[in-house]
């Protein structure tokens, strides 16, 4: 899953997440995405991107152009240095929040995206992988 | 870059030119709070037209904000959710509880003057 193009965006404001966005979006137009599609990707950039600026302060996203049996796929890859979650499973319930927010950027993100996995340790940093498929 | 804020007779129009920082969208809520205390608004409108992503925080800060605003008196309607922005909401998990919502700035006028009524 060699990746054919890629935008590396740092995180560290709420002015990067807006960033990262319009490069997911730019990408996923060039890609020839439905608007809905691109819409979707983007929405779940914003998710992702916010979680880094909240809970690890910074980051970065990386919005690439993958390719996986004769498929085109776009795959955002989020991931920080900060504190980590103790509890993935808990963190992926719709409602469940440590800053008493909604709870739902997790798992909204991965009900928008096809494939989504995510990866955490206590200390180390957390990192985000999902991708969405052509159709 | 700061939403404009019209007053048109007993009302608000916000009308969001491009896409919101975070802060640019909670630096309108508290313009839109602000102005809606000191000219004893009747309702509030606003145009999210433009915005081409409603995450978890803009739903969060618009409902507070309508919330905000109905203890001040004044109705919100929100105009101009572009259909591929709601269908992004609805997989998110979002709503606008408490949100009144409209096609556009016309038809939201309209909502808050038979309201009014
Ligand atoms: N990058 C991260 N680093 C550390 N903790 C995180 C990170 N992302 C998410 N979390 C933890 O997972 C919880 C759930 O995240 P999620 O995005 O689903 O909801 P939220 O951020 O609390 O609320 P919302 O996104 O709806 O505003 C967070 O409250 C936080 O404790
Ligand atoms: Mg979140």
């Amino acid at each position: 899953m060699a990746p054919r193009f890629e935008a590396r965006i740092r995180i560290r404001s709420d002015a990067d997440i807006v960033a990262a966005r319009r490069q997911g979006r730019a990408l996923a137009e060039q890609m020839g995405f439905s608007s809905t599609d691109v819409t979707v990707i983007a929405t779940a950039i914003s998710e992702v991107a916010r979680n880094i600026v909240q809970y690890a302060r910074e980051g970065e996203v990386v919005v690439s152009a993958t390719r996986e049996d004769g498929r085109d796929g776009l795959t955002i890859v989020a991931r920080d240095q900060g504190p980590g979650i103790a509890d993935v499973v808990k963190a992926m319930q719709p409602g469940y929040s440590t800053a008493n927010s909604l709870g739902l950027g997790l798992p909204g993100a991965r009900r928008l995206m096809d494939d989504f996995e995510i990866s955490s340790r206590v200390g180390e940093g957390t990192t985000v992988t999902m991708t969405k498929w052509q159709r | 870059m700061r939403v404009p804020i019209l007053k048109q007779g007993e009302y608000l129009i916000a009308s969001i030119q491009s896409a919101l920082t975070d802060q640019e969208l909670s630096q309108l809520k508290d313009d839109l709070l602000d102005h809606a205390g000191r000219t004893r608004a009747r309702g509030v409108v606003v145009d999210v037209t433009v915005l081409d992503v409603m995450d978890s925080f803009a739903a969060r800060t618009l409902r507070s904000l309508a919330h905000m605003l109905d203890l001040l008196g004044a109705a919100t309607v929100v105009v101009g959710i572009q259909p591929e922005v709601a269908f992004a909401m609805v997989q998110l998990g979002l709503t606008l509880e408490g949100v009144s919502t409209a096609l556009d700035l016309e038809e939201g006028l309209a909502f808050l003057q038979a309201k009014a009524a």
